[in-house]
């Protein structure tokens, strides 16, 4: 009795060579091969404020794009720089502290709040995290993770920067519309923005950094210097969530540092797909609802996040949107051996 | 052309706890020499190495390059002065495709300066420039080696390639660790005259090798090293009629019989 | 006066915190991120035991520290093995579960002041013209008693040795026959009685809160970093430099800036002198 024996074998489909790798488009349905992916995830997003069925689910949006803009800093540093950051709410909270502060301080509207919160916010963050730079990746996650609780603790200790009540009165946006449609268009920009930036010149010294950062020393190039510009890239995304944040609430405490802004990007990160960029943000797309919905049962949704997390760990899945592209570029046969 | 060697280094010494690995070994190294440093395993040729690049931190010791103490500096700022190095566990960047492997090192400060390899002191754009490099090394630019990923490449060609990363730095001195190692006696056959050519383009080679009838060919000196300390210091021939260093790899008794077989 | 008597308490307190995690990194590389967790829930299975099943306190602590291990074993064998050696998984794993529990404790409606653990021995005594709690007193001495009972585990027993071996180096450990699975659970398991203990201890001083689980987390963290991540007798001098530190800004500032006192500290070593007091340097740098 003989046993068929056979393995799967996965080739790229035709149309995606021609497409992709050699950019030989000659008909239409290569081009929408190309586009329609994109095309969809841009006019879904900018499309989802106008099919929400109200006010309350328009504002999910708002937080769903807060949450992709701090999902895309952490995949962009842990799988593109190979630095976990396991502190998402440091960069919220430097961010929001910061906007927060200009704006019932010093006036300023949020057209100046955010930006300026966003570099000086990420010049901030980077300083603090400075000191792990030159270190292993294990130190640099060990530092992201106790900053936003040791910040958190020192504001309520010395009850600086509204201490445990916060800082009220922040204004807002002014227009619901300008409010989502800021956000989304922020999250679009950086999508696309990272994407392109992993394959420019610097983006593959970063992805050097992370596969083999003894080349690139010996090579001649500081690899601190390039995780630091590393860091301040994905803070800058991190800090300008934060200060929209807190357009959006009118309101900056010490929640902004905590855990769901450390845990969900993770997870969502994990579920969507890791180091495609735009799993994280499908990540988001489908965790933010489910813990909205989980607010009532309090801290379990932090349970849920950490336990889905782990179970992804675990098993090792690869996310929606690896599969998701494995299946479009790719198909498999079996090949008798 | 000033007489001082390219590169002077004087008693290194480096202990892991109690363990001496190099023990206050000196080289003198003139510019445009090629150099092989040969010892059994353990002798420390590679910890050697790891001080001078500035890889470990060495116990005690100097090294001088051009006269300036790099004694101690980090290993970008070594490497950023000219000296590169390759790994005797080859890493290259293996998700990429062999032309954007060199883009990196052509990212760097040096690159920038001195325009890499042949870049008569001004960088063009990085990927023709990583073509051509690659051409140098022996991958022609018309067939479809550069542009295949590095995982995907027999070890002849990544020795290759560690060899063009360093030439986009346009590099003062190579030191190669073990590139003869893996390679079948084809691929060392043309290997040997590109290590030559560097050499007559005015670049100093310190090779580490196991593979002693190739070094002994290209090599204008050796050292040899046995427990972390110089036996002795030769041109081949010298060190080829040398009993001490027939004692180091055989063992004083087998000498005899190995020699009778030779 | 009293700062040297509380200084000294602070740090073996410190260091009974750090232990666990310690011994988990030490042998088996593992950065065990629940640690925090496992510190508090023994203090509350052990009040479980103790108030709602209404057990003797002692039958309840060695049956509390019984289900630590258990627990933290199970842990290393359903999780953490499958993640074993990628070392960025290994953490955000341990800190994931770790959430789940302490997370999962809160929303369970243990919050509050409700929730203590009766110390050991009531009343103080006064030393020099200063009152401590005999509960504190006896903290130090299990806190001395366990370093000691530590050592003598792991240079006089098999076990021990074999888990000393493993720190050492595991490839070597692997070719004389020691099972590294088996060892990083017989380590785990340790790791997390030893928080256990911690717990049962130093809860009785306060109140059982979630909070205290990152606390601890973040000092066992900041004791091993600045002691060098795998070196005992780092750990032990660095429980006492950041203890003392503790007690002075306690004294001086106010007791809200202990966690910072924590973080500066870690920070300080990361610039300074980033393989800690004691530690080994190739913790830190790759080799080539």
């Amino acid at each position: 009795m003989t046993i068929e024996q056979g393995r799967k074998e996965r080739l790229d489909r035709g149309i995606k060579v021609r497409t992709d790798g050699l950019y030989a488009l000659m008909s239409w349905r290569e081009l929408l091969y190309l586009t329609l992916p994109r095309l969809v995830l841009i006019l879904g997003m900018l499309a989802l404020p106008l099919i929400m069925p109200s006010m309350y689910w328009q504002r999910v949006i708002s937080i769903v794009c807060i949450y992709a803009l701090l999902a895309l800093s952490f995949d962009f540093l842990a799988h593109f720089v190979g630095l976990v950051s396991l502190g998402g709410a440091l960069f919220i909270g430097v961010g929001g502290y910061l906007a927060a502060i200009m704006n019932t301080y010093f006036g300023m509207p949020p057209l100046l709040t955010i930006p300026i919160a966003t570099v000086v916010g990420a010049g901030i963050c980077t300083l603090f995290l400075l000191p792990c730079l030159p270190l292993r990746g294990v130190y640099f996650a060990i530092v992201s993770l106790m900053y936003p609780l040791a910040l958190a603790r020192i504001i309520e200790a010395l009850d600086i920067l509204g201490g445990t009540d916060g800082i009220m009165g922040i204004e807002s946006f002014g227009n619901r519309w300008v409010e989502q449609y800021f956000v989304i268009l922020m999250v679009l920009l950086f999508l696309f923005g990272a994407r392109r930036l992993v394959n420019l010149d610097i983006g593959l010294v970063f992805r050097a950094v992370k596969d083999n950062d003894q080349a690139v020393r010996a090579s001649g190039m500081s690899i601190t210097f390039y995780k630091a510009v590393a860091v301040f890239i994905a803070s800058a995304m991190g800090c300008m969530a934060g200060a929209c944040l807190v357009h959006i609430y009118m309101w900056s405490g010490i929640s902004l540092f905590a855990l769901d802004f450390s845990i969900l990007p993770i997870a969502a990160t994990v579920i969507g797909g890791a180091g495609t960029l735009v799993g994280p943000v499908l990540g988001c797309l489908i965790l933010v609802p489910i813990s909205e919905l989980l607010r009532a049962f309090g801290t379990l949704r932090i349970v849920f996040y950490s336990l889905i997390l782990v179970a992804f760990i675990v098993f090792r899945s690869e996310g929606i949107m690896v599969y998701g592209q494995r299946k479009y570029h790719q198909f498999e046969r079996w090949v008798k051996i | 052309m000033s007489n001082q060697p390219i590169l002077h280094v004087q008693e290194v010494t480096k202990a892991f706890g109690g363990v001496i690995a190099v023990n206050g070994v000196s080289l003198d190294v003139n510019e445009g020499e090629i150099v092989g440093i040969i010892g059994p395993n353990g002798s420390g040729k590679t910890t050697l190495i790891n001080c001078v690049t500035g890889f470990i931190k060495m116990t005690s010791g100097k090294v001088l390059f051009r006269g300036k103490n790099i004694t101690g500096k980090p290993v970008h700022k070594i490497a950023d002065m000219g000296i590169t190095r390759t790994f005797q566990i080859m890493r290259p960047y293996y998700s990429l495709p062999c032309y954007k492997n060199l883009v990196i090192p052509l990212f760097s400060p040096r690159a920038k300066r001195t325009g890499g390899w042949r870049g008569g002191g001004k960088l063009g754009d990085r990927n023709t420039v990583g073509i051509d490099i690659l051409e140098e090394i022996g991958f022609e630019r018309d067939s479809f080696v550069p542009y295949k990923l590095a995982s995907t490449l027999p070890t002849g060609y990544l020795k290759r390639l560690e060899l063009a990363r360093c030439l986009a730095l346009k590099p003062e001195i190579i030191i190669c660790d073990e590139i003869f190692s893996g390679l079948s006696m084809s691929e060392i056959a043309s290997m040997v005259p590109l290590i030559e050519r560097l050499q007559m383009d005015g670049i100093t080679l310190i090779m580490i090798e196991h593979r002693l009838r190739e070094l002994f060919r290209v090599s204008n000196r050796i050292l040899v090293l046995n427990f972390g300390e110089k036996v002795i210091e030769g041109t081949p021939e010298q060190i080829m009629a040398d009993e001490k260093v027939k004692e180091v790899y055989f063992g004083s008794e087998e000498v005899e019989e190995v020699m009778s077989h030779a | 006066m009293d700062i040297l008597i509380y200084g000294i308490i602070n740090s073996i307190a410190l260091a009974l915190m750090a232990l666990g995690f310690a011994l988990v990194y030490g042998i088996s590389r593992v950065p065990n991120f629940a640690h925090g967790a496992l510190y508090v829930v023994t203090g509350f299975i052990t009040w479980s035991f103790v108030r709602a099943l209404g057990l003797n306190y002692l039958i309840s602590i060695i049956l509390a520290l019984i289900v630590i291990g258990v627990v933290s074993a199970l842990i290393y064998q359903f999780v953490l093995i499958r993640v074993r050696g990628m070392a960025i998984s290994e953490i955000i794993a341990s800190y994931a579960i770790g959430l789940a529990i302490l997370e999962g404790l809160r929303w369970g409606g243990f919050k509050g002041t409700t929730y203590t653990l009766p110390v050991f021995i009531e009343g103080s005594i006064n030393i020099g013209d200063v009152p401590v709690d005999l509960h504190r007193i006896l903290v130090v001495g299990i806190g001395v008693a366990v370093v000691i009972l530590l050592w003598l585990f792991t240079h006089y027993t098999r076990i021990g040795l074999a888990l000393r071996g493993m720190a050492q180096d595991e490839r070597a450990a692997l070719m004389l026959g020691i099972d590294s699975d088996i060892m990083a659970l017989v380590a785990m398991a340790s790791g997390g009685m030893l928080a256990g203990l911690a717990g049962i201890v130093l809860l009785p001083l306060g109140n059982i809160v979630v909070e205290k689980g990152y606390d601890v987390l973040i000092q066992a963290i900041a004791v091993c970093i600045v002691g060098g991540l795998g070196s005992w007798m780092g750990a032990v001098l660095a429980a006492f430099l950041i203890g003392f530190a503790q007690i002075l800004t306690t004294v001086y500032l106010g007791s809200h800036f202990q966690m910072v006192v924590a973080l500066l500290a870690i920070i300080l070593t990361l610039i300074l002198r980033p393989s800690g007091l004691f530690g080994k340097q190739k913790e830190l740098e790759e080799r080539v």
